[in-house]
């Protein structure tokens, strides 16, 4: 009597196959201690004087301002523009940030706030932060961005079903994501302080660059740990190792828990003796932060003048 | 000519001797207290009477600092009970008055006690980085298998502080108890309970994270049904109840399956020889052995 | 190259790229001081070698001199011996296990509180990089006092069925790559033990044994129970010979190692050796290769190579050897060679000229032999000794350069097909110190430290060292092991 032939549950074997992830996700052993040890061997180089200066400077550069609370309005909105566009008054030398974070419904508001800057609109979307939500629901989030005018969508890939190994879904969420967006440009978060190891971090990076990311972000920053220098450095090297098999370039952002000046520069560190200075740049780099910038602003006051810095002395928006 | 502030006609400043829980000093939540005396009787100080509610707030702060403590290497746990060596021995002249109020010994006697609680904690501050390697094993199995035992802490430990030796028991079958990783519950001695609270001072200034080290002084009756029955409580050490509680300790404590080190009987003596008062095996008594196994092979 | 960022041509623009060259971070050197002259510590008192003799000592990062420092004679070296069986005699071994601790202590102590002071002095005399004495050599020395002072009052644990007794006064000779550690390495477990000492620093790198010296005394250590004679290779060939001392333990080359046991045959002097090394480094195809090329940099650049058991035959798994060996040049390109104070420096400076001289040598050898060499493009300073990092590849192990200890910044790279291939490879050398292991599987890990011949065995890490981890070689690598449990050993009668 002929039998059916069981049917294995797709593990993603042939998926990979197909999408030609094969030999990038091949390579997913990432080394915890060693890893961890190479990350705070990075974070103790010491930047002084102009390098610092220099440093501070690309830290505000590359900042994506974020503001993402249920609480805000247009008026808080408008006042984050303002401090992105000139973030501190008394230092003509300080750049504008890269461009400012906020939810779809406030993408209008931030766009006529930057007007004739060169500060860029990104919004969340993907029923940021957990995204869970059915996927039309995800995509109309995206839709609303980009028809507000968002110059680039920062999107959350499916925990769930990436830990239920459910890498095709994975995947082709990110490719429909992509091609919604149009020409807007498509961070695609990971949620690193959910996927439990260094080993999924590497392998979402893959499955998200091959996707289409153009840069893949490490948090949504409502979860820690989230941009940890380890992590950061995992990416980073999914990043280069992917340039080097693609030749295509995806840029990274650390987000959350990038408070001082400090950590700002210790990322910098990371990426400069990983990717080399073609990622020093707010093209190829950005980092998600809010607090940050201040820090960064106290910092540079206190190598123009030599003084420890007071925070009154800096407006908070 | 002034008077010197330090004069007999000044008034000094008491202290107030409250319990230890979760790295601070709360009175007992209960609002109670009790007179404590000097050896010979006279009038000392109040003590909180600590309640069973106490207990189990010192439970759950001891459970909470367990993981970190316990995550410390050998070496820093080595290191932090070196430091309340240390801030033990800057502080001897207090407790010796304290043990001599406590005790009714000479002020030599007390001396030597105190010297000795302090060498006490340099001895076990030395076994931490070593348990692995006396305690511990590769174990030559047969087969192609890499096994290996290592000795690791058991959790949270309840320890009844030896009746009268207020401060050098007390520490003698402490530090045992913390060294590999344990966090601790301690039921002062009812009648001599000042010297363990002021050490508790010793361990807040001394680096040991808050929760790794609890102390209630109050009535022993009170307090250790409580502690035995507790079901996260891992293990007891009974070392100064009365033989007249100890079944009744035991026969709570079967409920969690507790390990449980019996009452000892030691005498002020006793306690200053090395050879009675002192013992690494005081310190595998709140071991688990974990052993593992992994194939070899290419 | 000027900290700038490129500007784009519309100025109002974000700057367009970072080109970062960190600026100088040197560590400050106010506050170690370094005196005009030293003498030898006899007797717990300084005092000048009657035959006025004293050489100078540099920093090999720019070749200035430092300081002049005592060189022992004979009669020196004679003296120090019986200001040691004096010590043992009259105080040493009249001292409770227990009080010994508490020297011990107080000497790890006192390292912990002028751990900057001895860093910057190590970097200063010896040329390693601030970040790695700072980091690495002092943290651990007074971690290995530390480790051992909770010995000395519990020896009888130590050893079943054995009381342990010291064996009276010990002659070490150290080497020059980790002054201070090694200096450590041999005096915890002795001073734990019972014994009284008689210290050699290297003769390029005598002055953190000398400010351990002072530390001695300020921990008010009994005079005699530590006794530093420096000097050359002739104090240190006086002092294993002399007929006063009961152990000798040395730490240095394979050559010199055989001499000192040729001078102690048949004395019934008890002896340990720590010696050369050319470790394997095998890297399996399921290697985490980021890690693993942190790994084997780690194993072969740290210190600049000066290290016994360094990974300096990188054995790397045919079919990633290609993945592999182009993420490693590309990863030494960021290895930073230059002043060893500065915070920022990776790869410090060469020891000695002679060092350098020998280095130098042994890779135009290799070049002359056939393999291909590949150095990072940086720029070395003009005064000093530098050798840039090295790797060879396409090295057969017939070569001396994979035969022969570089004792340097170069790594010969040679290929395997299966683990079984790796293992022969990786022991088919007179040397059996270290060796290192990267894979992903634990099983593979255990069976290939289970067939290494090597005392050391690192899987998935490399130049981990601890004080209760027991070190030391197989072979021609030497024999005795110092810390852990183990360690002990060497410095008690055990009969």
């Amino acid at each position: 009597m002929a039998t059916t032939p069981v049917r294995l549950p797709e593990a993603g074997g042939s998926f990979l196959q197909e999408a030609g992830l094969g030999p990038l996700l091949s390579r997913s052993a990432v080394d915890q201690v060693g890893v961890e040890e190479r990350a705070a061997s990075l974070a103790k180089r010491s930047i002084k004087k102009d390098a610092k200066v220099a440093a501070l400077r690309l830290a505000v550069a590359v900042m994506d301002l974020t503001t993402l609370e249920g609480a805000d309005t247009p008026g808080k909105v408008e006042a984050l523009c303002s401090k992105a566009r000139r973030p501190d008054t008394a230092d003509p030398a300080v750049p504008p940030v890269a461009a400012v974070c906020v939810y779809p419904t406030l993408v209008a508001t931030a766009r006529r706030a930057l007007a004739g800057s060169t500060v860029k609109v990104a919004s969340v979307a993907t029923a940021f932060p957990s995204g869970q939500a059915s996927l039309a629901v995800r995509l109309a989030d995206v839709g609303d961005a980009v028809d507000a005018g968002a110059d680039e969508v920062d999107m959350v890939i499916s925990r769930g079903a990436f830990l239920a190994g459910r890498y095709r879904e994975v995947f082709e969420e990110i490719l429909i994501v992509k091609d919604a967006c149009g020409s807007a440009h498509l961070k695609v978060i990971l949620e690193t302080g959910e996927l439990g190891t260094y080993d999924n971090v590497r392998r979402a990076s893959m499955l998200a660059m091959a996707a289409g990311a153009d840069f893949v972000k490490t948090s949504t920053g409502k979860v820690q740990p989230a941009a940890t220098l380890p992590v950061a450095l995992v990416m980073l090297e999914a990043i280069r190792d992917f340039h080097d098999r693609t030749g295509r370039a995806v840029g990274f952002k650390p987000a959350g828990g990038v408070r001082t000046a400090k950590q700002a520069i210790q990322h910098l560190v990371l990426v400069n003796e990983t990717l080399g200075p073609d990622w020093l740049t707010p093209d190829r780099y950005r980092i998600g932060a809010s607090s940050l910038l201040n820090d960064c602003l106290m910092q540079l006051a206190k190598e123009r003048t030599g003084r420890y810095q007071s925070p009154d002395h800096f407006t908070i928006d | 000519m002034e008077a010197s502030v330090a004069d007999d006609d000044r008034l000094d400043v008491r202290k107030t001797y409250k319990l230890y829980i979760g790295g601070k000093f709360p009175r007992t939540e209960s609002g109670r207290s009790y007179p404590v005396t000097e050896a010979k009787g006279k009038p000392w100080a109040n003590a909180c009477r600590a309640s069973r509610k106490d207990v189990r707030d010192a439970v759950v702060a001891a459970r909470k600092a367990f993981p970190g403590w316990a995550g410390l290497t050998a070496y820093n746990r080595g290191q932090v009970l070196y430091r309340v060596a240390e801030m033990l021995e800057g502080r001897r002249e207090q407790f010796v008055d304290e043990v001599a109020r406590s005790e009714g010994t000479t002020h030599r006697q007390a001396a030597d006690a105190v010297a000795k609680a302090v060498d006490r904690w340099v001895w076990y501050a030395g076994w931490a980085d070593k348990l692995a390697q006396v305690f511990g094993s590769a174990n030559p199995v047969a087969g192609p298998y890499f096994n290996f035992s290592v000795p690791e802490p058991t959790g949270v430990v309840g320890l009844v502080a030896p009746a009268e030796s207020s401060l050098l028991g007390l520490v003698s079958r402490l530090a045992p108890i913390v060294v590999s990783g344990n966090s601790a519950v301690v039921l002062a001695a009812q009648a001599r309970p000042l010297p363990a609270v002021t050490l508790a001072e010793v361990l807040a200034t001394s680096d040991v994270p808050g929760g790794v080290v609890n102390v209630l002084t109050g009535f022993t009756t009170e307090l250790v049904g409580p502690l035995a029955a507790h079901m996260d409580v891992n293990a007891l050490d009974l070392a100064g109840l009365d033989l007249a509680l100890y079944k009744e300790a035991e026969l709570a404590a079967a409920e969690s399956v507790k390990r449980v080190a019996a009452p000892v009987r030691l005498s002020g003596r006793d306690w200053l020889d090395d050879a009675r008062g002192q013992d690494p095996y005081w310190i595998t008594a709140f071991l688990e052995i974990k052993t593992v196994w992994h194939p070899t092979g290419v | 190259m000027a900290d700038e960022i490129t500007a784009a041509a519309d100025p109002g623009r974000a700057p367009a790229r970072l080109d970062w060259s960190y600026a100088p971070a040197p560590e400050a050197t106010d506050h170690a001081k370094v005196r005009e002259s030293y003498g030898l510590l006899i007797g717990g008192k300084w005092v000048a070698p009657p035959s006025g003799s004293y050489f100078k000592t540099i920093n090999p990062a720019t070749e200035e001199v430092l300081a002049s420092v005592a060189e022992a004679a004979e009669e020196d070296v004679d003296a120090a011996v019986r200001a040691a069986r004096a010590a043992y005699a009259r105080t040493w071994s009249k001292t409770s296990g227990a009080e010994r601790a508490k020297y011990l202590y107080r000497i790890a102590r006192i390292l912990q509180e002028r751990a900057r002071e001895f860093a910057v002095l190590e970097t200063m005399n010896g040329g390693k990089p601030i970040k790695e004495s700072r980091d690495v050599d002092v943290p651990l020395a007074a971690a290995h006092f530390f480790y051992h002072a909770g010995w000395a009052d519990k020896l009888d644990y130590a050893f079943p069925g054995r009381k342990p007794r010291p064996l009276g006064v010990a002659a070490q000779v150290i080497p020059w790559n980790f002054p201070l550690l090694m200096a450590a390495w041999k005096l915890a477990p002795a001073l734990a033990a019972g014994n009284t000492v008689v210290l050699k620093p290297a003769e390029t790198t005598p002055l953190t044994a000398l400010l351990l010296g002072e530390v001695l005394q300020q921990a008010e250590l009994p005079p005699g129970v530590v006794n530093i004679v420096t000097g050359a290779g002739q104090t240190g060939a006086a002092l294993v010979a002399h007929p006063g001392v009961d152990k000798v333990a040395f730490t240095g080359s394979t050559e010199v190692g055989k001499a000192i046991q040729r001078t102690l045959a048949g004395s019934g002097k008890r002896l340990t050796l720590e010696l050369g090394g050319k470790a394997a480094n095998i890297v399996l195809d399921d290697a985490p290769v980021d890690q693993a090329v942190e790994g084997v940099v780690n194993g072969i650049y740290f210190n600049q190579g000066h290290v016994c058991c360094a990974g300096s035959r990188l054995l790397v798994q045919e079919s990633i050897a290609e993945l592999l060996v182009a993420k490693l040049k590309r990863r030494m390109a960021t290895l930073r060679v230059g002043d060893p104070l500065d915070k920022n420096t990776d790869v410090g400076a060469i020891n000695s000229r002679a060092q350098l001289d020998r280095i130098t040598e042994l890779v135009a050898s290799g070049e002359a032999d056939g393999a291909e060499v590949y150095q990072p493009p940086c720029e070395l300073p003009e005064r000093g000794f530098w050798f840039r990092p090295t790797v060879f590849t396409g090295v057969a192990q017939s070569y001396r350069i994979a035969q022969e200890e570089i004792f340097g910044p170069v790594l010969s790279v040679l290929t395997f097909r299966t683990p079984d291939e790796a293992v022969q490879k990786a022991n088919n050398t007179p040397y059996g110190l270290s060796a290192g292991v990267w894979t992903d599987k634990g099983s593979r890990i255990l069976d290939l430290a289970s067939r290494l011949r090597a005392g050391v065995v690192w899987a998935n890490t490399f130049n981990r060292f601890d004080p209760t981890s027991p070190f030391g070689g197989y072979k021609e690598s030497g024999f005795g092991r110092e810390g852990g449990r183990h360690g002990l050993a060497a410095y008690l009668d055990l009969t």
